[in-house]
């Protein structure tokens, strides 16, 4: 699938895999990184951009600006933006690039998104092929309106059967990743199928895609279907033509996961693919929880943490971080009044952006602490501190359910 | 392109970008020299103070895993690490290399003879040419498979940056 989204959009007819074409992409995203890439678009010599059209700026990392440096990140971008005609820019406050990207229309079937962070990848849950670059990358797409593409092998992965009720997408990627270690997918693009796939909503296929990522894989993607029509109805910015795979495709290997099978689990400290299911854990008390980030941050992450939170407090003493993924999620939040549940249980609401998914700012960990969070990694020092710190990555319902004990537990069925 | 350094071991698998370059700096804005300062920060504190111009690391599996943070690639340029040897690298990790001109030598075989030979070798000093495609280390020598097509004429130029200018040039 990925070969032939590479073809349509390089115009060679059949790319074989392993060879190096040129690709123009969709979209190019990047977020306050873009400070920097500025200054890399400028020694490559551009004075303009090769299409202001094409290009897709969020603010999102560091917002509100914790301090002077990153507000004059902030401050170039806006400028480099009015001076270049950025058509899609979105200001501080609008949500994270992945979510926004998506949200907003950008993303359509059967293109290719490049995007300045490794979480580009969350984009093939809409049947595009989204691959993360680098900065430089950025700047030289910037300039010049192409960069360099590996055609890569496909890993094929089967999802059959059906979650039990207190289980969701983020322990399935998270089961997946535990089996396919943190290197499965070099180099290597991932594509969902079996007859599970047809229930997953696309906010599910975001957390897929997203956690692709963390297999080191270059793009996993969901074949385009009803779901995803349905989705871009009245949201897709282009009209659109579906890539779909081949019956005779090929695959460099396959993967089958029952999902029958599937019980709650987590990461556990500090790689992501340390997954173990929450019943064989001996008891881990927790300090925070994280609720948010590109990968669960939407309206069905933050209902179903509202579920298990319903008319209860959090255990005293522990914190529970709110960041819902975009403003249109926190205002849809507000009207269901999941808001207003998660905060009367003792959430610290924020506005909509990465928050202390990254470290730099908004709720970091305090030597010695624990954190349950439903964001996409756990690296030792992650959430800004090092020293002693641990990170358990899990469902919402997970963090939820957690921030209730104190401790780690599965989330109760009985609500859901 | 040939090369002697001195080695720095680090056999564990999946250091990732974090550890290379802590998350908590990315959005200052750093130069080159002061992003090498953090260099390692959060697998090795001290590497930053004692690494020296023309080392050479050798690395377990998976090195460079996790983040698009070009800064892992630059930081550790700047802090005079001339190449890398190791077992297998994270894919944005090895584009970044490549666009920065950063030799990333992928040779399974040379880095596991170190890793099980490392009390004996640690001392000794490692030779690489980036043309041969050799690596050699006391009487032993191997092989990685050299740069081809556009990756070496990117990584030729010095980096992508001077590569595009050349191709706006070229418009
Ligand atoms: S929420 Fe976290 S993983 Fe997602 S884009 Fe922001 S920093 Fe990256």
């Amino acid at each position: 699938m990925i070969q032939k989204i590479i073809s349509n959009v390089s115009g060679i007819k059949k790319p074989e895999e392993g060879s190096i074409v040129f690709v123009e992409p969709h979209r190019i995203l990047t977020h306050d990184n873009s400070a920097a890439i500025i200054s890399k678009f400028r020694t490559i010599g551009a004075r303009k951009v090769w299409n202001p059209e094409k290009i897709f700026i969020a603010l999102d990392h560091a917002v509100p600006p914790p301090d002077e440096k990153k507000a004059a990140n902030h401050k170039k971008i806006r400028h480099f933006v009015n001076e270049q005609n950025i058509k899609y820019f979105y200001d501080c406050g609008a949500g994270i690039c992945h979510q926004l990207l998506a949200q907003e229309g950008h993303v359509i079937p059967g293109v290719v998104i490049f995007g300045s962070d490794s979480h580009t990848t969350s984009h093939g849950a809409l049947g595009a092929a989204g691959i993360p670059i680098g900065r430089t990358e950025a700047a030289s797409i910037w300039a010049i309106g192409q960069t360099w593409l590996k055609v890569p092998e496909t890993i094929k992965i089967n999802l059959e059967g059906e979650l039990a009720i207190n289980v969701f997408a983020k322990d399935v990627i998270l089961q997946i990743i535990g089996k396919m270690r943190s290197d499965g997918a070099s180099y290597k693009a991932v594509e969902f199928h079996g007859s599970a796939t047809e229930n997953f909503s696309i906010s599910e296929r975001l957390t897929l895609c997203n956690m692709v990522a963390e297999m080191d894989g270059k793009a996993g993607m969901f074949p385009a279907d009803k779901i995803t029509d349905k989705y871009l109805e009245n949201r897709a910015l282009d009209p659109y033509k579906k890539v779909l795979p081949d019956q005779e495709a090929s695959y460099i290997s396959e993967e089958s996961f029952n999902l029958n099978e599937i019980t709650p689990v987590v990461s556990k400290p500090h790689n992501v693919d340390n997954v173990s299911p929450i019943s064989e854990l001996s008891e881990i008390e927790v300090d925070v929880g994280l609720l948010g980030t590109c990968t669960n941050g939407r309206n069905d992450d933050l209902e179903a943490a509202a579920k298990v939170l319903k008319g209860k407090k959090i255990k005293k003493g522990v914190r529970l971080l709110v960041y819902p993924a975009s403003q249109t999620v926190l205002l849809e939040g507000m009207k269901s009044g999941v808001i207003q549940t998660l905060v009367e249980s003792g959430g610290e609401l924020a506005v909509p952006a990465c928050g202390p998914c990254l470290g730099a700012y908004g709720g970091c960990l305090a030597p010695g602490e624990t954190a349950i969070s439903s964001a996409n990694r756990n690296f030792k020092g992650r959430m800004g501190c090092k020293e002693d710190t641990s990170i358990y990555l899990g469902s919402p319902a997970t963090v939820a359910a957690s921030v209730l004990e104190g401790k780690i537990v599965e989330p109760p069925k009985e609500v859901f | 392109m040939k090369f002697t350094g001195r080695m720095w071991i680090f056999e564990d698998k999946n250091i990732n970008t974090d550890q290379i370059f802590p998350g908590k700096y990315t959005y200052d804005p750093l130069t080159p020299e002061q992003m090498a300062d953090h260099a390692m920060e959060d697998y090795l504190p001290t590497f930053a103070n004692e690494v020296k111009k023309g080392d050479i690391l050798i690395t377990g599996k998976n090195f460079g895993s996790g983040s698009s943070r070009e800064q892992a690639v630059t930081c550790l340029k700047a802090a005079g690490v001339a190449a890398v040897v190791g077992v297998s690298f994270g894919r944005i990790f090895y584009r970044n290399a490549i666009n920065n001109a950063f030799p990333l030598l992928l040779c399974p075989q040379a880095a596991t003879f170190i890793f099980k030979n490392k009390e004996s070798l640690k001392d000794e000093k490692i030779k690489v040419d980036l043309v041969e495609g050799t690596i050699s280390i006391k009487d032993k020598n191997f092989k990685f498979p050299s740069l081809k097509g556009e990756a070496l004429s990117i990584f030729k130029a010095g980096g992508l940056l001077e590569y595009s200018k050349q191709k706006l040039k070229e418009k």
